[in-house]
């Protein structure tokens, strides 16, 4: 029984972690209809971003509490990854937007390529160690540990899931991104400009996804050049399941995939007597997707759309 | 005066010869330059291969790689002492290891990598542009993950270490492994793997420019332009993507088993996602589904960062290892495909736009 409760927390931090950065696919998708490959990139630039700060500012004021640390380290990374993510919009895939469909999916994944090198180049390509600045006493938990990072990853993810909530439902860019997804040329002449919603989008998709880095930096404790490819499409993933698009959708799916594969690592080698063992987790995200596009192609919570011609 | 038939025979011609000669003025430079052309010329298959799934029919495949992987491991698999080593009854049914004709053996890579595509195919045809690219790369990296881990329970692939002392290509008792004298010329190894790539490149060239022409082709077209319409038109469209998928990927197999014999190893390392996106950019750079494009695109994203990381030794001195070759190509190959989307969206060497010049009121 404890075996699964802590399958299911890590379930959970996964999920978090996924349902983050799948908004900023669904999103970007839901609006230009691109899948922004860069965008697992953009996680990995926020964490190594922070990972700058917090080995900065450990040196030079070794007192500062850890909380504080990782506050201002996030919201750096905020900062450098909605630059980012802005500038990658500007000058990649506006140019792009009317031409064939195949070419901004191939300037996409040539800037998630672009960011990695130059990731490579700027941090080097070894593994770093991410400073553990959060308390490393575990709370127990019926049977089962849970992290000060942990809990952290559920909190923030909360916060931020009821932040991003009350800016798209209640807030005039909320609408005009509404407005935008439905059909951004009737948006255009109700007065929106699109060109500065489709930024706020990218921007907005850039925090979630940096703050998920730090997240995910933080949880596992190494950062790379390599790490965001990963979470990226594992949320792609997520967020297909959810239906695309969706924001609710994207949430729902991030933690269910999670879950799949927090449960799925934790029992699959017990079920399997052994032959199948957690080295096949990366597989789950995968089988999930075929699976969920073979059924139902919307996803878990998207209506389904007519081909149109 | 020639007339332009002569002309287009002359030229081709002599590009034949230049390219028959070409091995034999680098050999004496050292065999690292004709490694470059032999490997441009396997990427060029490959691109070809996946230009039947994406240019000819318009789906957007970026798990190419796991059908090269596929070709690469029956190769690795049916050439390499590992299968006889490790299952006692194989060894007991070939005690002087397995030496099956390469022709069997490309047979069995273009037959398993052909089915294993149509496989793919099947559940995902349904699926939009955007989706299907997805969901085969999550292909890709499921065949790469079982490679890397089918070293247990039952020792298939060798796990991560891959398999090793892959035998060379004997094609008509002519082993390519070793230097060969014919008519007194020296033909380095590397040199006679480049006459069987090129051979292979030629069949390939052929067989895909007369499917392109072929009811089959005009009707992959036909989907790729407007699906609906295709249907319309009472196209079988289920079957037409099946066989694009099929073709393409067995393509792919014939590939890795040049690869694999070529490079005397195979290791799940080789197959990862990266090179499925070097084959895609190769197709969409050079020109969807324009033959000549797509070579094109594959001969400079395979050679140009190969010329680069030998002249890149004084950059990498020059900036602390930072810029090291393997770093700096992986730039340029992500430079040009953006900076060539952004200035040219349909390709280097696009296919002329059939109807424009109607539109245009062009009576030329």
């Amino acid at each position: 029984m404890d075996i699964l409760l802590q399958q299911i927390i890590n379930g959970l931090v996964l999920g978090s972690m996924y349902a983050l950065v799948a908004l900023g696919y669904t999103m970007v998708y839901g609006i230009i209809g691109l899948i922004n490959f860069a965008h697992g990139e953009v996680l990995m630039v926020g964490a190594l971003t922070s990972w700058t700060i917090i080995v900065a500012m450990q040196e030079s004021m070794p007192g500062t509490p850890g909380w504080l640390m990782l506050t201002i380290a996030i919201l750096i990374s905020f900062v450098v990854c909605g630059a980012l993510n802005f500038t990658i919009e500007k000058v990649a895939y506006r140019p792009l937007r009317n031409s064939p469909r195949l070419a901004p999916l191939i300037t996409a994944i040539g800037m998630s390529l672009l960011l990695q090198t130059l990731a490579m180049i700027i941090w080097k390509p070894n593994p770093k160690s991410y400073p553990s600045v959060l308390s490393r006493e575990p709370f127990e938990m019926g049977g089962a540990v849970i992290s000060v990072t942990q809990v952290f990853i559920l909190a923030a993810t909360m916060v931020t899931l009821a932040g991003l909530m009350f800016l798209v439902n209640r807030t005039k860019l909320g609408r005009a991104m509404r407005a935008t997804a439905e059909n951004p040329r009737v948006a255009g002449l109700m007065g929106i400009k699109p060109d500065v919603v489709i930024s706020a989008t990218f921007v907005i998709g850039a925090m979630l996804a940096a703050l998920a880095g730090v997240m995910w930096a933080a949880n596992y404790g190494t950062v790379q050049h390599s790490m965001g490819f990963m979470p990226g499409l594992k949320a792609f993933t997520a967020a297909v399941f959810g239906g695309i698009g969706n924001l609710a959708g994207a949430v729902v799916g991030g933690i269910a995939l999670g879950l799949i594969e927090g449960i799925g690592a934790g029992y699959l080698g017990a079920l399997t007597g052994g032959v199948l063992g957690s080295q096949y987790s990366d597989i789950f995200a995968f089988i999930v997707l075929i699976i969920v596009l073979t059924l139902r192609p919307s996803g878990l919570l998207g209506e389904r759309v007519a081909d149109r011609a | 005066m020639l007339n332009t038939n002569q002309g287009k025979f002359i030229a081709f011609f002599l590009c034949g010869l230049g390219l028959l000669v070409l091995p034999l003025l680098l050999q004496p430079f050292g065999n690292a330059w004709v490694r470059i052309l032999d490997m441009a010329l396997l990427y060029v298959m490959l691109a070809l291969g996946l230009n039947i799934i994406v240019g000819f029919a318009g789906l957007l495949d970026l798990g190419y790689v796991a059908f090269f992987a596929t070709g690469a491991y029956i190769m690795g698999l049916l050439g390499s002492p590992h299968l006889v080593e490790a299952f006692p009854a194989v060894k007991a049914m070939f005690p002087n290891g397995m030496h099956f004709s390469i022709w069997w053996v490309l047979l069995a890579a273009a037959a398993v990598a052909g089915l294993l595509g149509m496989m793919l195919g099947a559940p995902t045809l349904k699926l939009r542009g955007d989706y299907l690219a997805i969901v085969t790369l999550g292909f890709g990296e499921i065949i790469r993950i079982f490679l890397l881990n089918l070293d247990r329970p039952v020792n298939i692939t060798n796990g991560p270490k891959g398999l090793m002392q892959i035998e060379p290509i004997s094609v008509f008792g002519i082993n390519l492994g070793q230097k060969q004298s014919i008519f007194g010329i020296h033909f380095e190894s590397v040199s006679l793997y480049y006459y069987m790539f090129l051979f292979l490149v030629m069949v390939i060239i052929v067989v895909s420019s007369r499917l392109e022409r072929s009811r089959i082709g005009r009707a992959w077209m036909a989907i790729r332009e407007d699906e609906i319409a295709a249907k319309a038109m009472g196209l079988n469209t289920r079957n037409l993507k099946l066989a694009a998928f099929g073709m393409g990927a067995s393509f792919g197999g014939v590939s890795g088993v040049m690869f694999a014999s070529f490079q005397g190893f195979v290791s799940p390392e080789s197959f990862s996602l990266m090179e499925s996106v070097m084959i895609v950019a190769m197709v969409t750079l050079g020109g969807l589904g324009h033959i000549p494009g797509v070579i094109l695109g594959a001969l400079l994203l395979a050679a140009l960062p190969e010329l680069l990381r030998h002249l890149a030794g004084p950059l990498t001195s020059l900036t602390d290892g930072r810029l090291a070759p393997e770093i700096l190509r992986q730039l340029l190959i992500a430079l040009a495909m953006i900076v060539i989307m952004l200035l040219r969206p349909r390709g280097l060497w696009p296919a002329p736009e059939h109807g424009k010049s109607l539109s245009k009121g062009d009576t030329a």
